[in-house]
């Protein structure tokens, strides 16, 4: 209990908020580059996924990439990265592991998504003279967005998970405050920053639950 | 004298060797070699961690999902909790045990069963909801009382699902063990950890290599673990 008491009181003192080591700085680095990191990967991942759905093909290797992403630990990733030419580059070897560790459920779960959609419905739009351009957009993606949002979602969380991983390579982000404890033998810092972390996953958990539930029905599936 | 030609490849007065220890390549048998011993701790601690974590999370696991199948009230709880304990990013969850468990093996393998925990509570309950409900019927007729049922009708049938939930706890757990090295016992995290810092190439590329190597083996010993038990799901297929 003194433990958490002590934590408690590191939060509460102003000076570790303010300033490059402060809570705010380590908040918004975080927010940034899981932001980035997020666009990044959906930009990378949804476009192939979406194409493959429709054409039907690559479905094993989707769900394949999906499992390999597993086995290979972020950390070990974003080690490789960093004794590469590529760690000169700041936050770049971060940005690079973190991309490809959010691609797999994105590509994955758009896959399904795209796969799930009723044959019939395809064929009844194709029998309308739908292009596969207008198949695409107007009939398959809408249909497959409730599975394709999960994947954003998954994708987002394990984001902010990884990105934590990042400060033990010397990035930056809330993960910071729990190594800069660690290096200090503060057990109240370390607490401190773990709480913060996981407050932070569990809000974006939660906002994307409430993003979910205030949804068009379309998008939650219930149309 | 940089740290990777460490005393092993050099005698005193000589110049260093070129070897690949030397140029910190990559690949290098010469590490191989001359570090095997610190390779297989690092194997063995890392194989210790992944199966004691996945081993208390399975034990733990089961009655929890028998608990929630048979209650419907407690499974919000239940699956609430789990999915929480999820969301928690692995080096805060090993932080915040920290004041319970100190810097020891404990706090690594404590943090894994509660990653370990979610993936099988969700998986073994989805088994066991899709057992049909005429299997249910058809065994009670027969004179099976719940115990009974459970063990030999609903369990069995929820293998499948609860395998698949197995091997995904598994592999993640040996990804995950990694992160354990911020407390000093993270497996092969510990070489990744030490050569990051010693810019130790082939270190932290065979330590790299090793875990996933370690992650396929495992996930493909489970597959045929999966196959002994269940030989019902091979004949279909034959």
């Amino acid at each position: 209990m003194k433990t958490l008491t002590d934590a408690w009181d590191w939060l509460a003192d102003a000076s570790h908020w303010s300033g490059d080591d402060g809570i705010w700085h380590r908040l918004a680095q975080h927010l940034v580059l899981t932001v980035v990191c997020l666009v990044i990967s959906c930009l990378i991942a949804l476009p192939v996924a979406l194409v493959l759905g429709h054409l039907g093909k690559g479905g094993a290797l989707a769900v394949n990439i999906s499992n390999v992403g597993r086995a290979v630990p972020t950390f070990a990733v974003l080690v490789l990265l960093l004794l590469t030419p590529l760690g000169k580059l700041g936050e770049g070897p971060t940005v690079v592991a973190l991309v490809l560790f959010a691609v797999p459920p994105l590509l994955t779960n758009a896959y399904v998504g795209m796969r799930g959609v009723d044959r019939d419905i395809v064929q009844a739009a194709r029998g309308m003279g739908m292009t596969g351009r207008q198949m695409l957009f107007q009939v398959e993606v809408p249909l497959a967005l409730p599975m394709i949002m999960n994947g954003v979602r998954i994708a987002a969380v394990q984001l902010v998970a990884t990105a934590t991983i990042a400060a033990l390579a010397g990035g930056g982000g809330l993960g910071r405050i729990i190594t800069a404890g660690f290096n200090l033998a503060s057990t109240p810092q370390v607490v401190a920053g773990a709480v913060l972390v996981a407050v932070f996953a569990l809000l974006v958990e939660g906002a994307f639950e409430l993003a979910e539930r205030f949804a068009p029905a379309l998008a939650r599936g219930r149309a | 004298m940089p740290p990777w030609s460490g005393p092993l490849t050099q005698s005193p007065g000589s110049a260093p060797p070129d070897d690949c220890l030397a140029r910190n390549d990559w690949i290098c048998g010469e590490y191989l070699t001359t570090r095997r011993h610190i390779l297989l701790d690092a194997v063995v601690q890392h194989l210790q961690l992944t199966a004691l974590a996945v081993l208390i999370a399975l034990v733990l696991a089961v009655p929890l999902a028998v608990v929630a199948r048979r209650w419907s009230l407690a499974s919000g709880p239940v699956l609430a909790l789990t999915t929480i304990l999820y969301t928690i990013p692995s080096l805060a969850m090993f932080s915040l045990l920290l004041p319970a468990y100190g810097l020891s093996a404990s706090l690594v393998v404590a943090g894994l069963v509660l990653y370990s925990l979610t993936l099988l509570v969700r998986n073994i309950l989805a088994g066991l909801r899709a057992v049909p409900e005429d299997t249910r019927q058809a065994a009670r007729g027969m004179g099976y009382g719940p115990v009974r049922l459970l063990l030999t009708v609903e369990l069995p049938l929820a293998l499948p699902a609860a395998m698949a939930g197995l091997r995904i706890a598994m592999v993640s757990a040996v990804s995950l063990v990694t992160v354990g090295a911020i407390v000093g016992y993270g497996g092969l995290g510990n070489l990744i950890y030490a050569g990051m810092n010693t810019f130790f190439k082939a270190q932290v590329l065979t330590a790299s290599v090793l875990c996933v190597v370690i992650a396929v083996a495992a996930d493909l010993l489970l597959l045929g673990v999966q196959r002994i038990l269940t030989p019902w799901t091979r004949a279909s297929h034959a």
